[in-house]
């Protein structure tokens, strides 16, 4: 069968390819006849779930996208948004879930790569990597493997493509063993009039192929990404790519390079569906068509057909629209960095992508209907049951305030990631000025006094007891972390995971988490610029917890004025803004202390997250408050923890005579809340600025000492919870 | 002050120097392709971190075999300060313009993380602005920072004073905790830790600033 051939397309090979038979007649329809298998595969990986979004793509366009700072939207590459002076910060976060799982380590590295190349696709210099991980239960056999290889493929490959890797999360729950997901954000500063985008124009136009050459990798890698995990998925690792860092560090510099000149027309990143979606999209949203030779791909394998040479999804490669007559100029500058460059063909206005291959059409498809027209559906739903909420510990607790306390600060979700993040150059270009481990990453901007607050954020517990309320959350905490460092929040990005979008509970999980972000969005005047889906998230049909990750990006406009959670020394007076009362349902003490995953996730209102929130700013801003940090994961007692570690200097915290349940009061996680550390003479004044501004705020108690008294128990020393917050992760990998 | 930084392929902490530099001595250095086979009149000569070639073949093997290596042989020959800073170091070992070999760090990680440094010898143009024994924090990023030296020739550099920085406690696996080397001439310097990032209140320590005001002031 030669490639061109329709007649071998059987009912098999469409099933194997992913497609429906209503798919497959819709094909048949907007060509007039069948496909031949070349177009079958560029149809396939342009309609997986992966490509078009079939699945979520009516409810996505319930997100706000629009903000007088937001300079491109979704659609694009990454998110471009304004931070003044003529510059502009471009980002965005994807998912490299599946991969990871069959191969940690090149899974994720290319996924690193992956998403450094739609940032610098669009003209940003890299300045920053964020990682979101979410991996099974510590003591299932296979987590410590993929720990293992994950944190290695990240490290190896942002350590030497020299882009710092600066914060991100990591946490571990059941569900996630057997579909991990490592989701990877990348931020870049580009000039506002030099961004780049993928609209291909101009008829004659050359088309040139620029970076590493063709291989067989990674073909069906969208598909892939778009099905359930079985257990014969293992069989699928030649799917995964094969990360080359130094090749991908050469094409951020040759491509900067000629993007210094004024040579570019149009940009694309060969991303999943490599060749294929590339052009098709450049094609698509400039609106031409392009003629392309494929004798002319630079190939690494001999023997490949223009079916592996379209679906190949080799990493760091990038397709260019030049302005006719600049080819030398641009060879010139990629044969200097040692890259590949050939012209493959020009573009068109015929609307129609024509591809050639031993002098024979090998495939001529519309380009609108294979980028556009691809099936969406409205799935069906099916709402998560409500549940109840838990205020406080109703009889005994299982333990004392003292021993819950340390059980939650070594617990894997709150425990220290240093393990981690140190095996990450998270300092090159010298410009982190927060590094991991605080609220939110701070990386200034090149040579002004600005600089860019960056977190990922999402409570999968919360999402997975309240959907509507979980999405919601991720926003809020995002926007808050943001808050707590001196930041102006600006956009998000997100990356949606989710389970098999087919069954209606799962739908009504997706639904229910965009429309609670979108909600929390709006409110919070905090758009979304750029985000991704990935769905069929399960193994062997047990799903993953819903898990929305939220990407932040905020401003900071004086570096002078950042501020931190480290409690800076002896006799500050503790705050808290906002209530407690008691809110244990899905909280983390639920789990670890109680041993129950129960209750209804702590609401989100938004009103009073941004009065709060918008009151901490004031105090940042006019230099009242020495330390923030925003009360999440473990409640007060974890947060006022947290501050005492990081400044390396005690606490006492009186537990109010009123709480109706100390565990309540401590553990509890309640959102819209902050702690702050101000010298004592600043508190009358904060109080009042409170009451002016209908803000709640309590004193709680003073820094101090080198232990942690939480009321009248015995207290908890430094070093003590020093060693058993940063055991969990060194003590699990080095387990036999 | 005339100072150059070499970009080899692959180089990812040029701008960190070039920056660090700049404060130091008020001139932008001259950034100088790997492929260039001459350098101008120079006072001195820098090798930023990075990843040269990948570290694919060994570290620093191939940029070590580049065609402007030669023209920086002969002119430390000559007497002109380079300094080689983590990748930089590796490169300046394996073209035999340093003794011994940056071996896999111990723990077989990579390490990012502030570390402690005793200035171990205050007698060069690299290490005079600073007291000896002094204690300094610099941050390390490396995978390969485990230097050994056969016991003869770590003797000849303990002997002759050679070692500019040793870390404090046990870090990468390092004989004699040694972070830091000079060349017999005492002009060429290659260490690990990265005394550029360490320059700025923001940056978390200022302890990097005297190694580049005292090439400013030696170096005029």
């Amino acid at each position: 069968m030669t490639s061109s051939d329709s007649s071998a397309i059987t009912p098999k090979t469409v099933a194997e390819h992913g497609l429906s038979s209503t798919e497959f007649e819709r094909i048949k329809e907007i060509l007039g006849r069948a496909p031949n298998l070349v177009e079958l595969g560029i149809f396939s990986v342009m309609w997986s779930e992966h490509c078009s979004y079939k699945s979520s793509r009516r409810h996505l366009a319930k997100f706000p996208t629009k903000a007088p700072w937001v300079v491109q939207g979704p659609g694009e590459n990454a998110g471009v948004v304004d931070i003044g002076d003529g510059q502009v910060v471009v980002f965005k976060m994807e998912s490299h879930n599946h991969p990871s799982y069959i191969e940690p380590y090149q899974g994720a590295a290319t996924g690193v790569g992956g998403i450094m190349r739609d940032i610098f696709t669009m003209g940003a210099r890299p300045v920053a990597v964020l990682d979101a991980l979410r991996f099974g239960e510590p003591r299932h056999p296979k987590t410590r493997h993929l720990i293992s290889g994950v944190v290695a493929g990240i490290g190896g490959y942002g350590n030497c493509v020299g882009v710092p890797t600066v914060g991100g999360e990591c946490t571990f729950h059941a569900s996630f063993n057997g579909n991990i997901l490592v989701n990877a954000m990348c931020v870049g500063i580009a000039h506002a009039d030099k961004v780049f985008y993928a609209r291909a124009a101009g008829v004659g136009n050359p088309v040139v192929y620029v970076g590493a050459k063709t291989g067989r990798d990674g073909i069906h890698g969208a598909t892939m990404a778009s099905a359930e995990f079985t257990d014969e998925t293992e069989a699928k690792r030649p799917t995964v790519q094969v990360g080359d860092p130094f090749t991908e560090k050469l094409l951020i510099e040759a491509c900067l390079e000629l993007m210094a000149r004024d040579c570019i027309v149009a940009i694309q990143d060969m991303g999943a569906a490599g060749l294929t979606s590339s052009s098709f999209e450049m094609a698509a949203s400039g609106g031409t068509g392009i003629e392309m030779d494929l004798d002319q791909v630079p190939l690494r394998e001999t023997g490949m057909t223009a079916y592996e040479i379209m679906l190949s999804e080799s990493q760091e490669r990038m397709l260019i629209v030049l302005k006719a007559g600049h080819e030398d100029e641009a060879r010139a500058i990629f044969e200097k960095w040692e890259l590949d460059f050939a012209t493959v063909g020009h573009v068109t206005d015929t609307g129609r992508m024509v591809l050639r291959m031993g002098g024979e059409v090998v495939a001529d498809l519309p380009v609108a209907p294979v980028s556009g027209a691809s099936p969406v559906y409205d799935r069906p739903t099916l709402p998560s049951p409500k549940l109840l909420p838990i205020m406080g510990v109703t009889g005994a607790p299982p333990m004392d305030v003292r021993e819950a306390a340390l059980k939650l600060l070594g617990s894997p979700d709150i425990a220290s990631k240093r393990w981690l993040y140190e095996q990450y150059d998270h300092l090159v270009r010298g410009d982190t000025v927060q590094r991991p481990g605080g609220d939110a990453a701070v990386v200034r901007v090149d040579g002004s006094k600005k600089g860019l607050a960056l977190t990922t954020d999402c409570t999968p517990r919360y999402c997975e007891a309240d959907p509507f309320q979980g999405g919601m959350q991720a926003v809020a905490e995002a926007w808050r972390n943001l808050i707590a460092v001196g930041a102006r929040p600006l956009a998000i990005t997100n990356c949606l995971n989710f389970g098999n979008p087919e069954r209606p509970r799962i739908m009504g999980q997706l639904v229910a988490c965009i429309e609670g972000m979108a909600e929390a969005c709006r409110v919070l005047d905090f758009p979304v610029v750029s985000g991704n889906v990935s769905l069929y998230n399960e193994t062997d049909g047990r799903p993953i917890q819903p898990t929305p990750n939220v990407g932040g990006v905020g401003l900071i406009d004086d570096l002078a004025r950042m501020t931190g959670l480290a409690l800076p020394g002896e006799g500050f007076v503790i705050l808290m803004v906002g209530e407690s009362a008691g809110w244990l349902g899905a909280s983390l003490y639920m789990r670890e202390v109680m041993g129950r995953e129960e209750g209804a996730p702590p609401p989100v209102d938004l009103t009073y997250e941004k009065r709060n929130g918008l009151f901490v700013q004031g105090l940042i801003h006019d230099g009242l408050v020495a330390a923030v940090h925003d009360i999440a994961d473990g409640g007060l007692t974890i947060a006022i923890a947290e501050m005492c570690l990081a400044g390396g200097i005690g606490a006492t915290l009186e537990v109010p005579d009123d709480a109706t349940s100390p565990q309540g009061w401590l553990f509890g996680e309640e959102q819209g809340r902050y702690v702050l550390a101000v010298k004592p003479e600043q508190v009358a004044n904060l109080r009042s600025r409170g009451n002016e501004a209908g803000v709640l705020v309590r004193e709680i108690g003073r820094s101090g000492g080198d232990a942690l008294n939480l009321g009248g128990h015995v207290p908890i020393s430094l070093d003590e919870m020093r060693r058993v917050h940063e055991a969990f992760l060194p003590d699990l990998m080095q387990a036999a | 002050m005339r100072a150059a930084i070499i970009t080899f392929p692959g180089s990812n902490r040029e701008v960190d120097l070039a920056r660090a530099l700049e404060a130091a001595t008020g001139h932008r250095p001259l950034s100088v392709w790997h492929k260039e086979s001459e350098l101008p009149d120079l006072d001195l000569i820098a090798l930023p971190g990075g990843f040269s070639y990948g570290d694919y073949l060994r570290c620093g093997a191939v940029a070590a075999r580049s065609p402007i290596m030669t023209e920086i042989a002969r002119q430390a020959g000559r007497g002109v300060a380079v300094i080689g800073i983590c990748n930089g170091f590796q490169i300046l070992t394996e073209a035999g313009l340093l003794p011994g070999v940056l071996m896999r760090n111990k723990g077989l990680a990579f390490l990012c993380k502030p570390v402690t440094l005793e200035v171990a010898t205050r007698q060069s143009v690299f290490t005079s602005g600073y007291e000896a024994g002094q204690e300094v924090v610099f941050p390390v990023a490396h995978h390969d920072g485990n230097y050994t030296i056969d016991a003869e020739g770590q003797k000849r550099l303990e002997d002759e004073d050679r070692v500019a920085f040793r870390y404090k406690g046990e870090l990468n696996g390092s004989v004699g905790r040694i972070a830091g080397i000079l060349s017999t001439g005492r002009n060429v310097l290659g260490l690990m830790p990265h005394p550029e990032d360490a320059t700025e209140p923001l940056q978390g320590s200022i302890d990097g600033k005297p190694l580049f005001a005292s090439l400013a002031a030696a170096l005029g």
